[in-house]
């Protein structure tokens, strides 16, 4: 599968996790600090995958000034 | 999973909750939950005119649309801070976004009423650019708020902007500043009389319900299109740093973030506010905004000294150094 990272952009291919979670387990990532997205539509830590799907992993921590 | 209001497929799952919901679901109960927070802590009611600090990020840009939808008077305000293209997109979002909504939106930047951007403030002071944009925009949002007649600004701060603040306020034990994390910081009068006019506006959290996944996610499903690209600017903040380590414990143990913030209200917080109560608000003797009284007899407020001091290195030519870089945190 194809999955577009953020800040820098950059896709990704990834083969094997067939959730959502494994997929970030694989990638080290907190699920709690990221959205996963597919065709415009969020996807929770137990959907399926297919080696098909294009992905996009989008962070929501922002920092910065208060 | 299922929407726990529908049984629906769910597109979030909010495990502090023990909750998912589906798209519009979802929608719900963020605006439940900032509305809850509106009225637990008073912040303001329906005949308010509220200027909301529209950044064109995802939280602030959904929070406008939240109080939208609750039938709330909202303008957008965007102070472009001169980041390059970085604040043309920023801005763009926030116009969209506006226009979108029918909403209105003031716009002014650094630039144009100052004589400067964020990064050559940084560049001219040596500040970090982080505290430089901070205080800019504390000292615009407030002045813009008063000029234009708002009786509230509305911030986007969510729980997670709340607790990173918290958790580095402890970790250094900056006891003024514990005084001052509210989701409420009421308006103030020069000289604290009261019946004069308000020299500090009154400030409000209305995201302090909303973890900053949920307000994401809101974003997302509610079709805003806000922008991701993290600010250039921000590479080693000790707020992000905080942040990802909060996340961590949250993801091992939901809820933990909820429970530092309100357990601090509930708990702790009015241990540290009675020295914010007795600080007094006087006129800065260069520009007339509201500064702490600290002492001397001619105060000039934080603003007014940093602004000085970028354009008298200009003036004589100072080299500008590169703004202060820390570690990249992830």
């Amino acid at each position: 599968m194809k999955v577009k990272l953020r800040n820098p952009d950059r896709v990704v291919d990834v083969s094997g996790p067939s959730d959502v979670v494994s997929l970030l387990r694989r990638l080290e990532i907190v699920p709690e600090a990221v959205l996963v997205i597919r065709d415009h539509t969020l996807l929770t830590r137990d959907e399926a995958l297919s080696q098909e799907d294009e992905l996009e992993i989008r962070p929501v921590l922002s920092g910065g000034s208060r | 999973m299922r929407c726990k209001v529908c049984l629906e497929h769910a597109v979030v799952d909010i495990r502090r909750h023990n909750a998912a919901f589906c798209g519009p679901h979802l929608l719900d109960h963020i605006r439940n939950q900032v509305a809850r927070a509106i009225k637990e802590f008073k912040m303001f009611g329906h005949d308010d005119r509220l200027l909301v600090a529209a950044s064109g990020g995802k939280d602030s840009l959904a929070l406008w649309d939240i109080l939208l939808a609750l039938g709330y008077d909202a303008t957008g305000f965007y102070l472009s801070l001169g980041i390059g293209g970085y604040s043309s997109r920023s801005r763009k979002a926030a116009e969209d976004f506006a226009a979108s909504r029918g909403a209105k939106l003031i716009v002014r930047s650094l630039e144009d009423e100052h004589g400067y951007t964020v990064p050559e403030l940084a560049q001219l002071t040596g500040r970090v650019p982080c505290s430089g944009c901070g205080l800019n925009k504390r000292y615009e949002f407030n002045r813009a708020a008063l000029e234009e007649g708002f009786d509230v600004l509305v911030t986007g701060h969510n729980l997670d902007d709340e607790v990173a603040t918290l958790f580095g306020n402890v970790l250094h034990w900056n006891i003024d500043m514990l005084g001052r994390q509210a989701p409420v910081l009421e308006e103030r009068v020069l000289g604290g009389d009261a019946g004069t006019p308000p020299a500090l506006v009154r400030k409000v959290k209305p995201l302090v319900r909303v973890a900053e996944r949920e307000s994401a996610a809101y974003a997302l499903v509610a079709g805003i299109d806000y922008i991701v690209e993290e600010c250039p600017m921000v590479d080693g903040n000790t707020q992000h740093l905080y942040k990802e380590a909060i996340t961590l414990i949250e993801e091992s143990s939901p809820g933990t973030k909820h429970q530092m913030y309100f357990g601090f209200l509930k708990r702790a917080a009015h241990h540290f506010a009675d020295q914010q109560d007795d600080a007094v608000v006087v006129a800065c003797t260069n520009c007339g905004a509201p500064t702490v009284a600290g002492g001397p007899a001619d105060p000039v407020c934080s603003f007014c000294k940093t602004k000085a001091l970028a354009h008298h290195r200009r003036d004589q030519g100072v080299t500008p150094r590169r703004p202060a870089r820390r570690r990249r945190s992830r």
